[in-house]
């Protein structure tokens, strides 16, 4: 009976993610008197999980499972659950694992509680700490069934070490014919950029901006920051930003340690979506915006003079600071 | 094609988020009730493939009585028939399975819900009902075609997005993209009132498993003020020694 944590990597890399809830995992197990067993998918460097406090791997090495597919891995990973007699299943919130985590509280009729903020109040009765009403309160939820699937929040937990012996096992594939028939045809995916699921800055702006040919400077910034970029609703409805760009309650959330927002009004719907960032900081040259009173930092000025100045003096500060 | 969009009753999405009761139920009152923005999405592109490809459209609810004003404007904006199925969706798993009797016993070729709600935000219902009804299942679509039984969609990823094959039947977790914030529609006078003459059926629910309960809530902190800087300098050294986020 150990914990299981299913740890997203990418091209055999871990993920970010993949080490904060293998520190979640381990929390868990701590509470529970047990150990940690890690699930992963062709992954390379599988030791690394010995210093976030998981004993076991098992590294599912197939060349189909390439690339993500929701129902192959979580045929793959019922399989590991029921083989491992685990009881409860740690998972992230990244936009793959939220595709699959459904498919596998199914086939194990397991309570699934996703968005999941602190480790569990409780191991008997379970329960756990989520947000919930898109950031605007919090659920304290019970899980009732044996197996229990919890889904931990992007930058809620943290990654913490703990170094532990580990050992690493090569399995193979498990089929379910049954289980969701979709095939990849093609990933379109900005490479080399930060993202706004796994940034720890991210730059937003909002209709302030005026017109799409004024986001050089949003890029830039970014850029300077190692940013994800961002935008508010409107600005993605008229077309200046892709969709993927939209965050806020109808948007992508956004939990990064910094989130910068430059006009941006900070309607209720753009706030649900990013209050679970850290640090908000506002540039507006309205002082009654919303957003202020939401925010932790923040300049009253033209974003146009504001933001030229912040580029050239963090260029300065990088400098200094490396 | 047969299709079912498993619409979501929520809160406005402006609306303040209150508790009662010591804090175990969510404070309706006052609060202005809406289609799930996501449903609304699933449901618009339904209507594309109700008027371009003749399907059928069914909607499902799983709610009180207190739904149907919602259900209704579902109806008005088109749909042709509604199914309420008369239990607290207190639980997404228990939600999944009274839609999955629905799904059975209507032959559903698609059925469309959406990415999350915005109260409880499980993000699982329509997963965990593709898989109880053994059909296909995409997640965060952001487009989606049919032709006959092939299905190709795009899906959300992080970073960017995915082009999907599958077939029917299928169930998809639906955001905007299905279709565009200006396709939306508001219901006319003349949807509203057929709508009132619409089939709406109350089923009662089956026995399902009720894997979670919300036992509390709570409301995070208040914020304290926001720290104003006079020049770029000083925030820039507020963020690095006060904040330590640069
Ligand atoms: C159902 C529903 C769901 C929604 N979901 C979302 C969501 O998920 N995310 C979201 O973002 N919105 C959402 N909205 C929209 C939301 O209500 C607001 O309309 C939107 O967030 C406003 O975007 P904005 O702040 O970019 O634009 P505006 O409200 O137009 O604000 C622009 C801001 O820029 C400032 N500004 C102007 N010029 C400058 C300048 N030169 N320098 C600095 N500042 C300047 C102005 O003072 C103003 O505060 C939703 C709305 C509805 C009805
Ligand atoms: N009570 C309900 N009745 C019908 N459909 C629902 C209900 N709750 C959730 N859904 C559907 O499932 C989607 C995801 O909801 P959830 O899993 O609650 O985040 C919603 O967008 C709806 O399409």
């Amino acid at each position: 009976m150990s914990v299981l944590v299913y740890t997203e990597s990418e091209k055999g890399k871990f993920k970010k993610n993949a080490l904060e809830v293998a520190s979640y995992a381990s929390a868990v197990a701590k509470m529970m008197g047990t150990t940690v067993t890690a699930v992963a998918f062709n992954s390379t460097d599988n030791e690394l999980l010995g210093d976030y406090g998981v004993s076991k791997v098992l590294n599912v090495k197939d060349e189909s499972l390439a690339t993500f597919n929701a129902g192959a891995y979580a045929a793959s990973i019922t399989q590991a659950v029921k083989s491992t007699d685990a009881k409860v299943v740690i998972l992230s919130s990244s936009t793959d694992t939220k595709y699959l985590a459904p498919l596998l509280a199914a086939k194990l009729s397991a309570g699934y509680a996703p968005n999941v903020v602190q480790a569990p109040e409780s191991t008997s009765p379970f329960m756990v700490k989520r947000t919930a009403f898109s950031n605007k309160g919090f659920a304290h939820t019970q899980i009732d069934t044996d197996i229990k699937i919890i889904g931990v929040s992007n930058n809620a937990f943290g990654a913490h070490e703990s170094k532990t012996e580990i050992t690493i096992e090569e399995i193979s594939a498990t089929s379910d014919e049954n289980m969701n028939n979709t095939k990849s045809v093609e990933i379109d995916k900005v490479v080399g950029k930060a993202t706004i699921a796994d940034a720890d800055i991210v730059v937003s702006a909002g209709r302030g901006l005026k017109g799409p040919e004024n986001w050089g400077m949003i890029e830039e910034l970014a850029d300077i920051l190692g940013a994800a970029t961002a935008c508010s609703k409107p600005v993605s409805d008229l077309g200046w930003r892709p969709h993927g760009e939209h965050v806020g309650q109808t948007g992508k959330p956004v939990a990064s340690n910094l989130y910068i927002a430059i006009g941006i009004s900070g309607a209720i719907q753009h706030l649900a979506g990013v209050s679970a960032s850290k640090t908000k900081v506002v540039i507006n040259n309205d002082p009654e915006a919303p957003f202020f009173k939401a925010a932790d930092y923040g300049i009253v000025g033209d974003a146009f003079e504001v933001v030229p100045q912040l580029i050239e003096k963090l260029k300065v500060f990088k400098a200094q600071n490396g | 094609m047969k299709i079912l969009v498993c619409i979501s009753n929520v809160p406005d999405t402006t609306s303040k988020i209150n508790f009662t009761d010591g804090d175990t139920k969510f404070d309706t009152n006052g609060v202005q009730f809406v289609i799930n923005p996501n449903d609304e999405f699933g449901l618009t592109r339904a209507m594309w493939f109700k008027e371009k490809q003749g399907a059928t459209v069914h909607i499902a609810t799983v709610g009180g009585p207190s739904v149907e004003p919602t259900m209704r404007k579902a109806l008005a904006i088109g749909a042709d028939e509604a199914f309420r199925i008369n239990a607290e969706p207190t639980d997404g798993f228990y939600v999944a399975q009274q839609l999955a009797e629905v799904v059975k016993n209507g032959g559903y070729d698609l059925v469309i819900g959406g990415r999350e709600s915005i109260d409880y935000n499980g993000g699982m219902v329509p997963g965990i009902l593709a898989s109880l009804s053994n059909m296909n299942f995409i997640n965060s679509c952001i487009n989606l075609e049919i032709d006959g039984n092939n299905v190709t969609a795009v899906r959300e990823i992080d970073g960017g997005k995915e082009k999907l094959s599958s077939s029917l039947p299928l169930v998809v977790g639906g955001q905007k993209g299905l279709v565009e914030e200006s396709d939306l529609r508001i219901p006319n006078m003349r949807g509203i009132m057929m709508a009132r003459k619409k089939p709406l059926s109350v089923l009662e629910p089956v026995d399902g498993l009720k894997a979670t309960e919300d036992k509390k809530f709570d409301k995070p902190a208040a914020k304290g003020q926001v720290k104003l800087a006079d020049s770029v300098d000083q925030l820039i050294d507020l963020l690095h020694n006060e904040a330590k986020v640069i």
